[in-house]
């Protein structure tokens, strides 16, 4: 157990696509788990990282501020780190927000769009605050890794951790690289 | 005696007239391009094709074969380049391929592919670009928008017509329309047009086409934009 490879997780402004296209491994998951131990994930329900985390997976781009903490601390513990998908690579779909000023977004969710009741823009001291523009986590962080994809097939996220657990620096096959 | 130049060390006849090139995929030889096309008068504006000739870095669309020449193409410093060049297209413009339609079968995202670019490595810029979907049969989505200037060149050398040109400078350049509006219907592009299908990536669409060909069945999901590129260009020759 002590020897095993932690890996850490989390999705930031993405919709979990990335994760769920990650257990698309399917049974492959049980020769994983015999190296590797899942650390900080939504899929162990871990708050925060271990200080000796290995690999950091990060889906999505950084929208609010505590996308940003989320995306420091895995840098902060984890000693490699990946963008995984489209959104964490780009911005994605998220960031097509950012052609709208942010006042404007609020208000057609919260104020003005078909439905609304009770109209106001949530300000709840626990919430965090949204950023201007969704950004991509290169710009906020060292990224060592790069997985396209929206989402990334099940095979990538096979081939590129089986690459590392092999010791070996990861490399992608052309039928494994897609934007889309 | 046939005229001839090396190409990393191989040796490739040509013809005098001949662009680098038109020298390099006669003889099937690759070199990444995206502005360049062998029915229209080169450009040589997005700076892909560079190569380095005789130890100084042109480009291989423009640059006149000449006897001797001692060509450099395919070099991890010229392909590192180019991988930057085509991450800088990439921020410059607004780029989700998941949400494009001609994802597949852009020749951006070819090229990236072809080179390897898994990443954007610099700041997105996110300058807002509108779209002109005003044409009964064609879209423009400026945003994807590289500036090759194919569709300018198109409309006059092949329609013509004289329906686009870039205009402005800078963060404001732009794929300006000829219209008295401004707006792609009142111009005088027809759907039939070469200018409304040679749209390297997903800036210039054709209306109600969308999707007839499946994700994983397009034309780079399964092969390389040198081998689609080099095929194509011999049916050309065998055609004529």
């Amino acid at each position: 157990m002590a020897n095993k490879i932690k890996v850490a997780t989390t999705s930031l402004a993405g919709c979990f696509g990335c994760h769920m296209s990650f257990l698309d491994i399917d049974e492959r998951l049980v020769t994983l788990v015999e190296h590797v131990q899942f650390d900080r994930s939504p899929l162990t329900d871990i708050e925060h990282c271990s200080s000796d985390c290995d690999i950091g997976l990060i889906e999505g781009g950084v929208c609010n501020s505590e996308n940003v903490h989320t995306l420091r601390e895995f840098r902060k513990q984890c000693k490699i780190l990946v963008a995984v998908g489209a959104c964490a690579i780009n911005g994605g779909l998220p960031a097509m927000r950012n052609f709208i000023p942010l006042e404007e977004c609020l208000a057609e969710a919260y104020l003005h769009g078909i439905g609304v009741e009770n109209a106001h823009v949530p300000n709840d001291e626990e919430l965090p605050l949204l950023l201007d523009k969704v950004r991509p986590i290169h710009e906020v962080v060292k990224i060592d890794y790069f997985l396209p994809g929206c989402p990334p097939s099940a095979d990538v996220f096979w081939k590129f951790l089986t690459d590392l657990l092999a010791g070996s620096q990861p490399k992608l096959d052309y039928e494994l690289v897609h934007f889309d | 005696m046939t005229k001839t130049l090396t190409i990393d060390g191989k040796t490739i006849p040509f013809q005098d007239g001949q662009t680098i090139i038109e020298a390099a995929t006669a003889a099937g030889v690759y070199i990444p391009h995206l502005c360049h096309h062998p029915e229209f008068t080169p450009h040589g504006s997005c700076k892909l094709c560079s190569v380095k000739v005789n130890g100084r870095v042109c480009s291989a669309c423009t640059f006149p074969a000449a006897e001797g020449q001692d060509v450099i193409n395919n070099s991890q410093e010229l392909n590192d380049d180019r991988q930057k060049i085509t991450q800088m297209l990439f921020v410059e413009g607004n780029h989700f391929c998941p949400s494009c339609e001609k994802t597949g079968n852009c020749q951006l995202q070819a090229v990236a592919y072809h080179l390897n670019m898994l990443d954007d490595h610099f700041p997105l810029f996110f300058h807002n670009r509108n779209v002109d979907a005003s044409h009964s049969d064609v879209l423009i989505d400026h945003n994807r928008c590289i500036f090759c200037t194919l569709c300018v060149r198109a409309s006059i050398e092949q329609d013509g017509k004289n329906v686009f040109a870039i205009a402005g400078r800078g963060i404001n350049k732009h794929l300006a329309v000829n219209s008295a509006t401004g707006l792609l219907k009142d111009s005088d592009l027809d759907k039939n047009d070469k200018a409304a299908h040679i749209c390297p990536t997903g800036a210039i669409l054709i209306k109600r086409t969308g999707y007839q060909v499946p994700i994983g069945q397009r034309l780079y999901d399964h092969q390389e934009i040198d081998a689609v590129s080099l095929a194509h260009e011999t049916e050309q020759r065998h055609g004529e």
